[in-house]
Parts: structure tokens; sequence; C-alpha cells
């Protein structure tokens, strides 16, 4: 039997799981997907958790129910990959082989890189909505919360959804509004990128957005340390910004196991080409999703069209064919903007997000870089199509290269 | 594409001052794109271009943590050599385009 192994079962190694039973041979390939949860965690609901609109249950599901019959799944940590003898190594002892290997470990924040953020504030003035604990202990402080200071801070790039600190902060100002309570809380956007996006037209737009809400950008901010006594966030050129409660987006790594088996980048993100998704340093492993180093989103959308193109290519390699996909660098992101409203985005390496109509051009029925309540909608149905639809690696009515149809230049 | 004379070279460069071809650049140039940008280009300076410089060559991601994490210099003096917005004026003055730190 040959063997492809797939480090990760969140959202690209189950699809990866998924499409790649349909397409190998049952008696001919074993596939076995390796994580450390059993829990799959929906990860674009965290952002509705702390205000109410999700509760846990919403977000969770049993990793088990999306991976197809014919693949093992074993729960367990992963002591180091062994790219020269092909092999993983459990934390257990046990000892993997394989003709293949897919790297599917996400990222995860890493909060004590910065120093103070984990000191005594934490989880009681400062909190994080990346996980599922975070999300709740906010929700919980939001409750009884008065007003007063609200900063959302970037601790730096790439970080998980880039969109969804700017989500956060719109959903707070309706949350705000809501409650009666938006003129006692200001709330700041700081931020180290030098406006509200990193490419210019969504920048102006979503810039636009954030002054029309009242809330104030401080961009060019590289958060060095928290001055926990001052409840003060400074940075290394040493400005400092007031809170009553920090919203944190901490810095961003590759899992452990990537960086303590030499295969990442000094942030632990898998070196690998851009376009075949194949690893910079090895044949035959490849790389899908937030775990890579692709000059792209880290996000959902990301990992659905990169799984078309992993599969064709990694068909490509067993078969000793070239390679016949090439990833575009394609990202589609809803943006919640409060209010029943959303925005949407869609772009990839080359050309930037623009305005028009998605996916049908001149129909729609979403509108590119505008706030409409078609887009909110959008974005809710979306969690029922993630768990029934895309994790499945079912086909979907979406390009996987970005097209310029019903874009305006 | 529009183009500027550095030192005597005529050079590539895009709407915002970036030189759009890496294999222009020159110490020489880089000297003459730091004093438009108030820097007196020393040794340290051309150490922190030519790390950048190598990482834009292999492709790999430019962040002020991996300058930060190189063994030439740490963030804080980072933030002296090329003091506002370190990333930016450094990756101009190395000649390659401004890092999209990340989309």
């Amino acid at each position: 039997m040959k063997k492809l192994l797939i480090l990760g079962g969140g959202t690209g190694g189950t699809i990866m799981a998924n499409k790649m039973r349909h397409e190998l041979e049952r008696e001919e390939w074993e596939i076995t997907v390796v994580d450390k949860e059993k829990t799959h965690f929906y990860q674009p609901g965290f952002l509705f958790l702390p205000f109410g609109h999700y509760k846990k249950q919403d977000v969770v599901k049993p990793k088990n129910n999306f991976i197809p019959n014919g693949v093992n799944f074993i729960v367990q940590l992963i002591d180091r990959i062994e790219p020269e003898n092909n092999q993983v190594v459990l934390a257990d002892g046990v000892v993997l082989r394989y003709d293949y290997l897919i790297i599917a470990t996400g990222t995860r924040i890493v909060p004590e890189e910065t120093p103070g953020l984990t000191g005594p504030l934490w989880k009681k003035s400062i909190f994080d909505f990346y996980t599922p604990e975070g999300a709740i202990a906010l929700a919980n402080f939001f409750k009884t919360w008065q007003g007063g200071e609200l900063v959302l801070n970037i601790a730096d790039m790439p970080i998980k959804c880039p969109v969804a600190p700017l989500e956060f902060v719109f959903f707070a100002d309706a949350f705000f509004v809501e409650r009666g309570l938006r003129n006692k809380v200001n709330i700041s956007y700081v931020t180290p990128m030098s406006g509200a996006f990193t490419k210019p037209r969504a920048a102006k737009v979503l810039g636009a957005l954030l002054e029309e809400k009242n809330i104030h950008i401080i961009p060019d901010f590289y958060l060095e340390r928290i001055d926990t006594e001052g409840k003060k966030l400074v940075s290394y050129d040493e400005r400092e910004v007031p809170f009553d409660v920090l919203i944190t987006i901490p810095v961003h790594k590759g899992d452990e196991v990537i960086e303590s088996s030499g295969l990442g980048d000094d942030m632990g993100f898998v070196k690998a080409d851009k376009h075949t998704l194949q690893s910079v340093d090895y044949k035959n492993v490849f790389v899908i999703g937030d775990a890579g180093n692709f000059p792209t989103s880290k996000a959902g959308s990301v990992v659905h069209f990169q799984a078309d193109i992993l599969t064709e290519n990694l068909l490509c390699a067993i078969e000793s064919r070239p390679y016949t996909a090439s990833y575009d660098g394609h990202s589609n992101c809803y943006i919640e903007t409060g209010f029943g409203k959303g925005a949407l985005i869609d772009f990839n390496y080359d050309t930037e997000p623009l305005p028009g109509l998605f996916p049908l051009p001149g129909i729609g029925p979403f509108g590119l870089l505008q706030e409409t309540r078609m887009n909110h909608y959008g974005k809710l149905l979306f969690r029922w199509i993630y768990w029934h639809i895309l994790l499945k690696g079912k086909e979907m009515p979406i390009d996987t290269k970005m097209t310029m149809a019903g874009k305006k230049l | 594409m529009s183009q500027k004379v550095f030192a005597g070279t005529t050079v590539d460069v895009n709407e915002e001052g970036y030189m759009t071809d890496s294999t222009q650049w020159t110490k020489e140039i880089a000297k003459e794109i730091a004093t438009e940008e108030n820097i007196d280009l020393t040794d340290k300076h051309l150490a922190v271009c030519e790390f950048l410089r190598d990482k834009q060559s292999k492709g790999e991601n430019i962040t002020i943590r991996s300058v930060g994490n190189s063994g030439i210099i740490d963030i804080k003096g980072f933030y002296q050599l090329f003091p506002g917005a370190p990333m930016k004026k450094a990756a101009k003055i190395a000649g390659i385009p401004k890092p999209a730190s990340c989309v």
C-alpha cells in the first residue's frame, strides 16, 4: 500500500482527505489524517461569539463527522516531521511513513511573544477572539461593561483572516449603539499597517467606513509591550495608547512542529512554492492554507481554492507528470459591517480588491467592495455551506481562479 | 512606470518611488535614496538592506519581526535606524518593492 499522510484535520486537511479519497484507488492508497484535537472549529464563527450572536455549540462539531470513510483519523500530538526519512513521529512514539505528505497544520496565536500581554490583565481587561475561550470570556465581559476606551490592536502581520479585526470593530460599534452605550465607548483601531487594509482601493473604502462609524484608526503602530500598570499599549517607537479593554490580535506563528522540524521560515510557516503549493525543500511534501508562507490571506477561501489546485498537482506528482495547476493567490472574504450589512472583497496575488458584482457579472447577487444586506446574508449562509459542502470537498459555484468579469477598474 | 536618476544612474521606479528592478541597485544609489529620506546611510543601514535584498531574492516574507530575528539588529534599533516607518524606508533604500506585509 502507498501512503498519503495529512497533518492537520482543520479546514484544509479535511477537504484534502475528502478530495483525495475520491481520487485515489482504495486498494492502492491508504490515507491518514493526524490532528491533536477531536473537535472541528468553525473559525469564521468566533467573531460572532463576543456579541452573543453565536453560542459555542454553533461553532463546534466532532472532526470525525467530516473525515470520510476509508480514511484513518488519529488524534495525537505530532512530535516531529522527518522529511529525509519520509516519516512523521507522533508524541506517543508511533512512526507514520508516507509516500506523500500534506501539511495543513494551520497557524496559532502566540500572545506570549509580546511582554505584558498575558500578564495580570489577561482575560480581565485583555481578550483575544481568535480562540473560543477568549471570545467567550469577552462575551461575558461585555455583558456588564459600562463603557470606556475600547482598543483593538493587531500586534503583527500576517494574521488569520485579515478582515476579522475590522469586522470586530464594526460589530462593536453596532453592539454598543443597540445597548445605548455608544456615547460612553470610544473605539480605536490600532494597526501596524498604514491604513485599514493593505490594498489601496479597499483601504480607502474600509477607512471611510471606520470614519463614518466614528472609529479612530491609529496606523503604523508596531506593538512592543503592554504597560500593565498604566494599562497602555507601547510601540517600538515609544508611542502609547491607553485602554480600558484591549482586544488583541496577537502575533501569529505556524505550528511548533514546523519550527522544530526545520521546515519553516522564522515565523514557523512552511516554505512552499506559491503557485504549485509544493514544499521548496522536499518534492513529496505539499502545503495548504495557513501553514504555508504564501503571500496571500490566511483564510478559509484561500484553502478552498488551493484545495482544487493541490488535488490536481498531487495527482500530477503521483503520476510523474508536470504540474498542470497553478494557484493565483485568489481570496474572497465577506466583511461584516454591522447593522445587518456586509461587504465582500475578491482578489489575488496581482489584482487588488475592486468594486463590482459577484459571482455573476452584472447580476451578483453580491456587491464587491460595497455595503449591502445581501452580503451579510451571504456570510450567515456560509456557515451552512461550510459544514455541508465545503469540508466535504464538493463543488461550489465559485471559480478557483479569480476572474475580472463583473469587476470595475 | 517612471524613471529617476540616482548617483548618475537612471533607474525604474513606481509612483511611490520604490525601485522596480532590484538588479539596478547599487550602494551609491542607496545612499542617495537615503538622503531623500533624511537618513545618513551607515554600514549598519547597509547590512539591513543586504539582509532584506537577500530575503526578497529568495521570495521569503519580509517583516519587521524577521529583521528583529536577523541577528543584525533588534526591532528597537531598526526603528532608530529608519525612524517612522522602518520597513517602508528600508525597502525603498534597499531597492526592493514595498513589502505587502500581508493581504
